[in-house]
C-alpha cells in the first residue's frame, strides 16, 4: 500500500485527488502549505509527492528542492498550462514528471503508476525494451525486429537507455544531453533533436506520429512504451 | 478683459511683492523695512530675513536682533571671500515672507558658485513664482526708464537697474520720505555712511538740489503709478480697452549715441500715455558696414529696449525714412519718437536726414524729435568702418582689369569716331563705359574707371592733344560730371547689390527653416526629430546643438547615442533643467545664467515640456544678435511644433487603440458569456442531477451525466486556455521561448493533443526529410496547428481527409494545412484570422472565434505569414511560413 503526499491549497482539488487516490488503494496524506509539507514528508516517509506549484506561502520548486536534498522519492508536479516556465524549473529542480490542469483521473493515476513502478526498480539494471515488434536489448546493445537487425549508433541507444531508465515519465531536453552528450553541450537542443529523429524513423511505425517516443513541446520527451516485465498487464488492459 | 483676469490668477498663486522705495540711499528704507517686519513678527508671521546689507549702521544692526536670519553663501570672487544672498537655502526655508535688501543689487557673475541669475530682482522673481511673499528696498535712480534723467540731475549714472516692469507689478510700494535738510544731516551725523567718505558723498552726489530733485521723481512715480492702477480699474469696469484709440508709440533708433535716450524717451512717452510701443531700427546698406563694436552696441540696445517692454523690430530697406513710413503705416503708430536732426546748412539741403524726410512725409501720426542731451556730443567722424564678412563683397582684382579693358575699348572706338563727330559725342564713348563699369564691376573698379577715361579722353581728344594739359577751362565741367555721374552710378549699384546680398542671406536662413520643417514633418519618433533638427541648427548658426528631451520621469537626459558630430555633448543639464520648468530661456545672452558658455531655449512655451534646445555658438556674439537670437528661437519653436504634433499624432493613435480594445473587450464579453453559459447550465444541471437523484438512476444514465460534465469541462477548460493565451499575446507578455525544432516533431505533438477529436479524420503527412529545423517557440506553434486541426475537426464532416506538408522556401519553410472540405466561405476568408469570426453562425459549433486569431499571433510573432485559401480539388487550404534561421537581431 503507497502512501502518497499531496501537497496542494485548494481544498477541491485536494478532495478530489484524495477521492481519486483512495479508490485506487493508496493512503493519501495532505499538506496545504510550503512549511506543512516538508514536515508531512519528514514523518510519513510517503512513497510518492504531487506537488502543486502555486502554493500559497511559496513556491512548490522549494518543496522540491528541499526534499530531493535528503530523499530520491519520486516527485509528480501539478501545473497550469501556462507554466511551462516554472514546469521546466521545477523537472530541473528534480521533480520526475508533471501533470497538468485540469487533469483527467487516468492520465493522473497512470503517471502515479509509472513513477511508482520506476521507484520500485530503481536499482534494477534496464531491461529489454519491445517497441512494437522490434525488441532492444539495453545492455547488450541489440535491436532485432522480426524481418531484419536494426541498427542503432551509439548515441541513439544511449538515448533511449535514458528515456527507458526514467520508465515512461519525462525527460527533459537539457537532462537528455547532460546524460548523453555531456554538460559541455547544455542547449545544443538541436543535436538532440537530429538524434529522436532518427530514432523515429527506424523505430516508429510512422515517425510523423510517434507512438513511442512523444515529445512534449518545450520541455522534453518521454518514453511511452511498457516495459517487458510487466509488458503483459499493460497489453491485456490496451486489449479491453 | 481676458488678460487681466490670467494676470490675476497668475498674481493669486504668486508671492506678494511689498517695495519700499525711497528717493536716495540714507532715507531709512531698510530702517523701515526692518521695522515693519519686526511688529508683523510679533503678531506671529512666519517672516525671515534672507539678506540686509547693514552697511556697519548700528541702528540697523539692532533691530536685526530677534529676526530669524538666512546664512548668506560665501562666494568666492576674484580671490576674495563675498557673503551672497543665498536663493536656494531660501526656496528650501519657504518661509511666510522673505526679506531681501537691495532689489537692484546685481549677483558676482563671474563668483564661484556663479549665481543662477545675474540680478537679484530675477532671485526675487524666482521667489515669488514659488508664492513666496517679498519685502525689497529699491532707490528711484535704479529704475530703468528714470536711469538717463537721474543722470542728468546727478551727473552720476548708476549702473544697476531694474526693468520699470518689477516695479510696476509690485502688489505694495511703500514710499519713505525724508526731507533732504534731514537726510544731509543724519549723513552728516554718519548715519548712512562712515563718517570719512561723508565729504565725497555730500559733494556728489547728495547736493540739496540732487536731493530735491531725486524727491519729486520718486514721489511722482508712485503718483503714476497709483494713478495707472486706478485708471487699469476704471477700464475694466467699462465694457473694454479695444472701445479707446490706442495710442503707439514707434521709437526710431539709429546706430549713433542717441539711441539709448530715444529709448528711454520712448518709455516714458508710452508709459504717459499708457501706450505699446515699439523700438525699430533699420538696417541700410549704409549700416551694414558699420564696425562689429558698432554693432554690439546696438544690440545691447534692442535687448535694453525689451527689457523696458518695448516690441523690437529691426527693418531692412535702402532707405530709413521710406521704411519707417512704410512700418508706421502698417502698424499703425500714432506717434514716432526720433532723434532731431544733426545735419546742418548746405549738408541737410543736399542729403536730407532721416528725421527731416520723415516729418515732411508724416501722414497720420505725430512725429516727436528729441534733442541732444546736455552731455552728449555728437559723434566726431565715423568710426572706422569695418565690413562683416559676412555681407562683405570680396575683391575681384579681375575687375578692375576688366574695368581698364572698357576703357581701351572706349578709346578705341573714340579714336575711330574722331574724324566724324564732335568732341561732345566722343565723351558719350566714355559716359557709356564708365557706366558699364559701374553696372557690372562694383565701386572700386567703376572709380577707376570713371578716372581713367578722364585721364584718356583728356590726354587723346582735348586739345592740346597727346597733353595732360586743358585749353578750354569748358572742358573741367564734362571731367567733374563725368566723374560725378560715374560715381554716383557705380555707388548706387554697390548699394543695390549689398541689399541684394542681405536679403539674400535673409532668403537661405529662412529656406533653411523651411527645410528643417520639411524633413521634420516627414521624420518620425521625437528622437529622430530632434537629430534632424540639430543637423539643421548647427549648419545654420555655425554652432554644436543638442535636444535634450525628458525620460519617463519628466527628468531631462542626454540623448543616447551621439548621432551627429556636431551634436553638443556637454550640455549642462541642470540649466537645461530649469529652462524646462520654468519655460524661460537661459544661459549666455539671456538674463539667467548669462556667464554659461551655451543658450538654452526651451522648445514650446506651452506648460506641457517638450524639451530644451542647447546651443553652444562658435561665435558667441552671432547668437547674441536679436535677428539671430529671433531665428535661433523660431528654429526652437518649429521643433517643438513638430514634436508636439507627432505626440499629438501618437496620442490620437493610443487613443484609436485602446478604443479598439474597449470594442473588442465587449465583444469578448459577450461573445465569452454565451459560450461559458452553454456549458455552464450543462454542467450545473447535470452535477446537481447526480448529486439529487443519483441513486434513483440507473448506472448507464449516471455514467452519461458525469460524461456530460467531463466534456463540458474539457470544452470550458480549452475556451478560457484560448481567451487566456489571447489575452497575454494582446498585452505583449509573451516572450518567445524559440529553440531548434522538427517539423516532424511540432507537426507529431499536435496531432497527438487533438487525436480524439480527430480520430475519424485520415491524415497524410508530406514532410520532406531534408526539411532544416526550426527556429522557434515548439509550445506555441504546436498550439497553433492544434487550433488549425481543430478548426478543421470543427468545420468538416467526419472522414474528411486532412493533408500536412512542408517546403523550403529560401530562409522560411512554407507549411501547408489542407482538407477536402466544403472549403471556406468565399465572402469571409478576408476576416477569417480576425478574432471572433466563424465559419457558420453561432450556436451548432462550441467555442469562441478565437482559434486562428490565435493561429495568427503566434505565426506573426515568429515573423510568419499566414494565409487561407482553396485546396486544389476542393476544400479549405491554410498555409503559413516559419523562419529557418535566428533572427538577425
Amino acid at each position: 500500500m503507497h502512501r502518497i503526499l499531496v501537497i496542494e491549497d485548494d481544498a477541491a482539488i485536494r478532495n478530489v485527488l484524495r477521492v481519486l487516490l483512495c479508490a485506487e488503494q493508496y493512503r493519501v496524506v495532505e499538506a496545504e502549505t510550503a512549511a506543512r509539507a516538508d514536515i508531512e514528508a519528514r514523518t510519513h516517509r510517503p512513497d510518492l509527492l504531487l506537488v502543486d506549484l502555486g502554493l500559497p506561502d511559496g513556491d512548490g520548486i522549494t518543496v522540491i528542492k528541499e526534499v530531493r536534498a535528503w530523499s530520491t522519492v519520486p516527485i509528480l508536479v501539478l501545473s497550469a498550462r501556462t507554466m511551462d516556465a516554472q514546469k521546466v524549473a521545477a523537472l530541473d529542480a528534480g521533480a520526475d514528471d508533471y501533470v497538468t490542469k485540469p487533469f483527467s483521473a487516468p492520465e493522473l493515476l497512470a503517471r502515479v503508476r509509472a513513477a511508482l513502478r520506476r521507484s520500485a526498480r530503481n536499482i534494477e539494471q534496464p531491461p529489454v525494451l519491445q517497441l512494437g515488434n522490434i525488441a532492444i536489448d539495453l545492455t547488450r546493445r541489440e535491436a532485432r525486429s522480426p524481418s531484419a537487425e536494426v541498427h542503432l549508433t551509439p548515441l541513439e541507444y544511449r538515448v533511449l537507455d535514458c528515456l527507458a531508465r526514467q520508465g515512461g515519465m519525462i525527460v527533459t531536453a537539457n537532462q537528455l544531453i547532460r546524460e548523453v552528450w555531456g554538460p559541455g553541450r547544455l542547449g545544443d537542443t538541436r543535436s538532440l533533436r537530429v538524434c529522436i529523429k532518427n530514432l523515429r524513423q527506424k523505430l516508429e511505425a510512422n515517425s510523423s506520429r510517434p507512438q513511442y517516443i512523444v515529445t512534449e513541446p518545450g520541455v522534453g520527451y518521454r518514453l511511452r512504451v511498457p516495459l517487458v516485465t510487466d509488458a503483459v498487464p499493460a497489453s491485456s488492459r490496451r486489449a479491453d | 478683459m481676458l488678460a487681466k483676469v490670467i494676470a490675476d490668477e497668475t498674481r493669486a498663486r504668486r508671492g506678494k511683492l511689498r517695495i519700499f522705495f525711497g528717493a536716495s540711499a540714507g532715507v531709512g528704507k531698510t530702517y523701515s523695512m526692518l521695522e515693519a517686519a519686526r511688529v508683523i513678527r510679533t503678531s506671529g508671521v512666519d517672516i525671515v530675513i534672507g539678506y540686509v546689507e547693514p552697511h556697519g549702521r548700528i541702528e540697523t544692526e539692532k533691530l536685526l536682533e530677534g529676526l530669524e536670519q538666512l546664512p548668506t553663501m560665501p562666494v568666492n570672487y576674484r580671490g576674495t571671500l563675498r557673503r551672497e544672498f543665498d536663493l536656494n537655502a531660501s526656496l528650501a526655508r519657504r518661509p511666510a515672507i522673505l526679506v531681501v535688501d537691495e532689489l537692484a543689487h546685481s549677483n558676482l557673475i563671474d563668483g564661484d558658485p556663479a549665481p543662477r541669475h545675474a540680478k537679484r530682482w530675477q532671485d526675487i522673481e524666482e521667489l515669488l513664482e514659488q508664492g513666496i511673499n517679498v519685502w525689497t528696498t529699491v532707490n528711484v535712480q535704479h529704475l530703468e526708464s528714470l536711469n538717463d534723467l537721474v543722470a542728468q540731475i546727478t551727473g552720476v549714472r548708476q549702473r544697476e537697474t531694474i526693468p520699470d516692469r518689477i516695479f510696476d507689478e509690485a502688489d505694495e510700494i511703500e514710499l519713505i520720505d525724508l526731507p533732504p535738510d534731514d537726510l544731509i544731516g543724519r549723513l552728516k551725523a554718519g548715519k548712512v555712511y562712515v563718517p570719512e567718505q561723508v565729504p565725497t558723498a555730500i559733494e556728489r552726489f547728495f547736493r540739496k538740489s540732487n536731493l530735491i530733485a531725486l524727491r519729486e521723481l520718486s514721489l511722482r512715480r508712485v503718483a503714476d503709478r497709483v494713478d495707472a492702477a486706478a485708471r487699469a480699474s476704471v477700464l475694466t469696469d467699462r465694457t473694454s480697452r479695444a472701445w479707446m484709440a490706442r495710442d503707439r508709440i514707434m521709437v526710431a533708433i539709429g546706430p549713433d549715441a542717441q539711441a539709448e535716450q530715444l529709448v528711454r524717451a520712448g518709455k516714458r512717452i508710452a508709459d504717459g500715455l499708457d501706450a505699446e510701443w515699439s523700438v525699430v531700427y533699420v538696417e541700410t546698406p549704409e549700416l551694414l558696414r558699420l564696425s562689429a563694436a558698432e554693432r554690439n552696441r546696438r544690440i545691447d540696445l534692442l535687448r535694453l529696449a525689451e527689457s523696458l517692454g518695448a516690441e523690437t523690430v529691426t527693418l531692412d530697406g535702402p532707405s530709413a525714412a521710406q521704411v519707417l513710413l512704410e512700418y508706421a503705416l502698417t502698424r499703425k503708430a500714432t506717434r514716432v519718437v526720433i532723434g532731431a536732426p544733426k545735419r546742418r546748412g548746405v549738408w541737410a539741403w543736399l542729403r536730407p536726414s532721416t528725421t527731416s524726410e520723415l516729418i515732411r512725409n508724416a501722414r497720420g501720426f505725430d512725429v516727436i524729435t528729441i534733442g541732444l542731451a546736455d552731455e552728449m556730443h555728437p559723434p566726431v567722424g565715423r568710426p572706422a568702418p569695418s565690413v562683416l564678412a559676412e555681407f562683405a563683397a570680396p575683391v575681384h582684382w579681375k575687375r578692375y582689369v576688366w574695368a581698364l579693358v572698357t576703357s581701351a575699348i572706349a578709346t578705341a572706338v573714340a579714336f575711330a569716331m574722331f574724324p566724324y563727330f564732335e568732341l561732345v559725342n566722343i565723351v558719350m564713348a566714355y559716359v557709356l563705359a564708365s557706366t558699364i563699369a559701374g553696372v557690372r564691376f562694383g565701386r572700386g573698379p567703376a572709380v577707376l574707371a570713371a578716372v581713367v577715361n578722364v585721364l584718356a579722353f583728356d590726354f587723346c581728344f582735348v586739345p592740346p592733344r597727346f597733353t595732360f594739359s586743358v585749353a578750354d577751362v569748358q572742358y573741367i565741367v564734362t571731367f567733374a560730371v563725368m566723374l560725378i555721374v560715374a560715381v554716383t552710378l557705380a555707388n548706387l549699384m554697390a548699394s543695390v547689390r549689398q541689399q541684394t546680398r542681405v536679403a539674400g542671406a535673409r532668403e537661405r536662413r529662412t529656406s533653411l527653416l523651411y527645410a528643417m520643417s520639411r524633413e521634420l514633418a516627414a521624420t518620425r519618433g521625437l528622437n529622430n526629430m530632434a537629430v534632424v533638427a540639430v543637423r539643421h541648427i548647427a549648419e545654420v548658426f555655425d554652432c554644436q546643438a543638442v535636444v535634450l528631451l525628458p525620460d519617463s520621469g519628466g527628468r531631462l537626459r542626454h540623448p543616447g547615442e551621439a548621432a551627429v558630430e556636431v551634436s553638443f555633448k556637454n550640455a549642462d543639464l541642470s540649466i537645461a533643467q530649469w529652462v524646462v520648468d520654468h519655460g524661460k530661456r537661459a544661459g549666455l545672452g539671456s538674463d539667467t545664467l548669462p556667464a554659461a558658455p551655451a543658450l538654452y531655449l526651451p522648445l514650446t512655451d506651452e506648460p506641457q515640456r517638450l524639451g530644451v534646445l542647447a546651443v553652444l555658438p562658435a561665435n558667441r556674439r552671432r547668437v547674441l544678435l536679436p535677428e539671430q537670437r529671433h531665428l535661433l528661437e523660431t528654429f526652437a519653436g518649429q521643433l517643438g511644433l513638430a514634436m508636439e504634433r507627432a505626440r499629438l499624432a501618437d496620442q490620437a493613435e493610443a487613443a484609436r487603440v485602446s478604443a479598439e480594445t474597449e470594442s473588442l473587450r465587449n465583444t469578448l464579453l459577450a461573445s465569452i458569456s454565451h459560450d461559458l453559459r452553454t456549458p455552464l447550465s450543462v454542467i450545473a444541471g447535470a452535477s446537481s442531477t447526480l448529486v439529487e437523484r443519483g441513486r434513483d438512476l440507473d448506472e448507464d444514465t449516471r455514467q452519461s451525466l458525469a460524461r456530460a460534465v467531463e466534456t463540458k469541462a474539457r470544452e470550458m477548460s480549452e475556451l478560457v486556455s484560448n481567451v487566456l493565451d489571447l489575452m497575454r499575446f494582446e498585452s505583449g507578455q509573451i516572450a518567445l521561448r524559440r529553440d531548434w525544432q522538427t517539423l516532424d516533431d511540432l507537426v507529431g505533438s499536435a496531432l497527438g493533443r487533438v487525436e480524439e477529436r480527430i480520430r475519424s479524420h485520415p491524415v497524410e503527412i508530406v514532410i520532406p526529410p531534408e526539411l532544416p529545423a526550426l527556429f522557434v517557440d515548439a509550445n506555441l506553434v504546436v498550439q497553433a496547428l492544434v487550433n488549425l486541426l481543430d478548426n478543421i475537426a470543427k468545420y468538416t464532416p467526419p472522414d474528411t481527409p486532412i493533408h500536412i506538408s512542408a517546403q523550403v522556401d529560401d530562409a522560411l519553410v512554407l507549411v501547408t494545412v489542407d482538407d477536402e472540405g466544403p472549403g471556406l466561405p468565399a465572402a469571409q476568408r478576408e476576416r477569417l484570422f480576425d478574432k471572433f469570426q466563424r465559419g457558420q453562425d453561432e450556436g451548432s459549433v462550441v467555442g469562441v472565434g478565437l482559434g486562428l486569431a490565435i493561429c495568427r499571433t503566434i505565426i506573426q510573432a515568429h515573423g510568419g505569414v499566414i494565409t487561407a485559401g482553396d485546396r486544389p480539388g476542393g476544400g479549405a487550404r491554410l498555409q503559413f511560413t516559419l523562419p529557418t534561421k535566428e533572427p538577425a537581431s
